[in-house]
């Protein structure tokens, strides 16, 4: 068995500008890392493990995942273009070199990757942390630590890194892991279930609101390495939680794996709001290099009266593959989903929601807004399965798509599975244009470029920015406003 | 105000203005007639900055402030900041955006450009109902997405309430009274009366002589060709009316 290789990591930081355009997340950090080799076999599903010091039962979950992706073949109907992945040439490990004993806390972690991490407008310091918000730091593989442990101790908020709570919580992990989405869910969901690295788990217990919002900030840095991590959030009874995620790349011209899995659960009365802006690096102008995105998030509404929002801000990866759906088990239960998606160059976004009636009186919501550019394809596909027992459910569904230039293409695939002749579904689409004769029109009235444009997509987009925090909406706003100046006139 | 001279414009290498000579004052309304396809929209396009155009030759001056500046010089959100408007002869659709907010966000453009200070939304609620006012223009106009599936003669009326709103000191109306019924046209044309001064000055460009019965011209001028081929007072109007543009082409 190949054993893992310890090596210095060098590379060029490739300037941003001569190839990524606005990209201003694509430096990368050079930061002395332990890699696995490359490729996947059991040896390896093994050796993350061990390497993890996890329980037995991990890795007998690992290794099932293991045996049952290799009987999958990869999916090919979403409405994406890609060549077929190389396995073998991906690198499932790779972890920054602890010290010692590894960091006790944030304030020992690398300087290099703090300042990675301040670089994208992430403070980890203890001195410059964000109020009001924990953040859990995942760089590459593996969790750097997470702010504001103690409030959140306090209130009896778990908020740690997966690996952490392999160790501290393994009963919950037990109890929870691949509830929601098995490992036999899908391709990319089998390969997560076997080598997924780090990530974030919170467990909000019965009656709390958390006191902060949680976020977890996803930094893929290593080449040649895919990024697998797992979150697993589990609300109590009449609990509340909102959760944040964000994501950024280097700009590289090979593209790079990311396949997470997402799990929630949500018991009588609890709440889950669950936010993400991702801004992986989405390929240079020519469609070379970015992020293969291909995710799996699911939400399961378990109790009464309970609630999962998802609200999604997609604004990079050269490829996203993206379903955050809702399971509406307990009865009155209402599952959410706000989506932006925005691609431009030659971005292929195939993304949307499923949301599975199973309860009396469930309730779902979907606000999709597309938004494509230059050559980029931008399809909504959606679920809406009412199940025999669910009397009374309800749906209301909004797709809208804008198409910015002539050479782009937008696409709706919305489905609909009802067993039960109480339900009420209503589904609207627009698809509209934006051209350069209306930035004139709005310039002919005293509006800059970015003025222009930002009127336009709060306009467009204000449905799903009112559901972000207000910092995190700011961001947003700010982050397709530059992506779209390029494509725009 | 303005002073064109001599000015050429091409689209994509085609010459479609071909030495227009224009000198607009403070205080002073100028009528442009002229057959279709004349370059009537391609002269308002230019002052207001359109990126399609090409200006070759000649120059736009403009005075703002007791200055002289070229007005090439400036991006069209700049023209519009210091004073220029033009109403569009096809209003663009703009969807999503509301009409008052879009209304409100050119409205405190301009005045962060002037130092003023900007409105709040309650403040400029009250300020944009005076101008709907002075238009009869129904309220529910004001939350629509701006233009989108608005009639043809609303779409105009709207250009109008833009107009209000932004206060410019020079106007180019293209075409504002076709598409107008009776009654709205003269709605419209008491609006512009009311926001008509010594300090600004308005450019009707138009195919109607009615329209100059109710807001009524200190000088007319007929485009033939991309090049200002006759200039007159009001009578002038009256004259294409009944004899057509066939008599100045012979000229
Ligand atoms: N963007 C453009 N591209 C190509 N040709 C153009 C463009 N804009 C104007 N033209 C041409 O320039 C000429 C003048 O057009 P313009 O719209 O200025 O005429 P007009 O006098 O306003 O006519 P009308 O009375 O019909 O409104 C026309 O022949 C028109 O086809
Ligand atoms: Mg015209």
């Amino acid at each position: 068995m190949e054993h893992p290789s310890k090596k210095t990591q060098t590379e060029v930081t490739i300037s941003e500008n001569q190839l990524a355009g606005d990209y201003k997340f694509g430096f990368t950090t050079d930061v002395e890392t332990e890699d696995f080799p490359k490729g996947i076999n059991e040896g390896i599903i093994r050796l993350i493990s061990e390497k993890r010091n996890e329980p037995e039962f991990m890795l007998e979950f690992r290794l099932k995942a293991f045996r049952h992706w290799e009987t999958l073949e990869e999916p090919h109907w979403a409405h994406l273009y890609y060549p077929k992945i190389d396995y073998q040439a991906i690198r499932y490990y790779s972890a920054v070199k602890k010290k010692e004993d590894g960091p006790k806390s944030l304030d020992e972690v690398d300087p290099e990757v703090v300042k990675t991490f301040e670089r994208l407008g992430i403070p980890v310091q203890e001195q410059k942390r964000l109020s009001g918000v924990a953040v859990d730091a995942v760089f590459d593989s593996i969790s750097m630590g997470t702010t504001h442990q103690d409030v959140l101790a306090k209130a009896g908020v778990i908020f740690c890194s997966f690996s952490e709570a392999i160790q501290k919580h393994p009963e919950l992990i037990q109890k929870y892991l691949g509830s929601v989405v098995p490992y036999t869910d899908n391709f990319f969901a089998a390969l997560n279930a076997a080598v997924f690295s780090d990530g974030s788990f919170c467990y909000i217990p019965k009656g709390v609101r958390s006191p902060l919002e949680l976020s977890t900030y996803f930094r893929i840095n290593a080449m040649d390495t895919g990024q697998f991590e797992r979150t697993l959030i589990v609300a109590e009874e009449a609990s509340y939680v909102s959760y944040l995620e964000g994501c950024t790349a280097p700009s590289r011209d090979e593209n790079q794996l990311h396949a997470a899995v997402v799990e929630l659960i949500t018991m009588k009365h609890a709440e889950i709001k669950y936010s993400t802006v991702q801004n992986w690096y989405s390929g240079d102008k020519d469609g070379k290099g970015g992020i293969f995105n291909f995710v799996t998030k699911r939400g399961k509404c378990v109790g009464a009266h309970s609630k999962i929002s998802w609200t999604q801000v997609e604004a990079g990866a050269a490829i996203t593959w993206k379903y955050p759906s809702v399971i509406l088990q307990g009865d009155y239960s209402i599952g959410e989903f706000y989506s932006v998606a925005l691609t431009n160059n030659k971005m292929q976004a195939d993304t949307g929601t499923k949301m599975i009636h199973v309860g009396k009186n469930t309730r779902s919501k979907i606000i999709s807004k597309g938004i494509s550019c230059d050559q980029s394809v931008n399809s909504y596909r959606g679920l809406v399965k009412i199940l025999s027992g669910a009397e009374n459910a309800r749906n209301y569904s909004n797709c809208d798509s804008m198409l910015v230039g002539d050479q782009c293409s937008a696409n709706t695939f919305p489905y609909l599975e009802i067993n039960n002749n109480t339900a009420t579904v209503e589904h609207e689409a627009t698809t509209s244009k934006i051209n350069a004769e209306q930035i004139f029109y709005l310039k002919s009235r005293g509006l800059d470029d970015e003025e222009a444009i930002s009127l336009l997509i709060n306009g467009y987009c204000k449905d799903v920015f009112r559901e972000l925090p207000l910092e995190f909406s700011v961001e947003a706003i700010k982050l397709l406003e530059m992506k779209l100046e390029g494509s725009v006139g | 105000m303005l002073e064109i001279k001599d000015l050429h414009v091409s689209v994509e290498e085609t010459p479609i203005l071909k030495g227009v000579n224009l000198k607009v004052n403070a205080g002073e309304v100028h009528a442009i007639m002229g057959p279709n396809g004349s370059g009537k929209s391609t002269l308002a396009k230019v002052i207001a900055g359109h990126p399609a155009y090409e200006v070759t030759q000649g120059s736009i001056t403009y005075e703002v402030n007791f200055k002289e500046i070229d007005l090439m010089e400036l991006e069209p959100h700049e023209r519009a900041r210091k004073g220029v408007f033009m109403a569009f002869q096809y209003p663009v659709e703009v969807p999503g955006v509301t009409n008052t907010s879009f209304l409100q966000a050119a409205f405190n453009a301009i005045c962060r450009d002037q130092g003023a200070e900007e409105m709040d939304a309650i403040d400029f609620d009250v300020y944009l109902h005076e101008k709907i006012k002075l238009l009869s223009m129904d309220e529910k106009y004001l939350n629509r997405p701006l233009n989108v599936d608005f009639s043809g003669g609303e779409k105009k009326r709207n250009e109008i309430l833009q107009m209000a709103v932004l206060t410019p000191r020079i106007s180019f109306l293209d075409e504002t009274d076709s598409g107008l019924d009776i009654d709205a046209l003269r709605i419209v044309a008491a609006g512009v009366n009311k926001l008509k001064s010594k300090d600004n000055a308005i450019v009707l460009i138009t195919h109607y002589q009615r329209l100059l019965n109710y807001i009524v011209p200190d000088f007319v001028h007929i485009m033939i060709d991309g090049k200002i081929a006759e200039t007159g007072h009001k009578e002038l109007a009256l004259t294409v009316e009944d004899r057509g543009y066939d008599w100045l082409n012979k000229k």
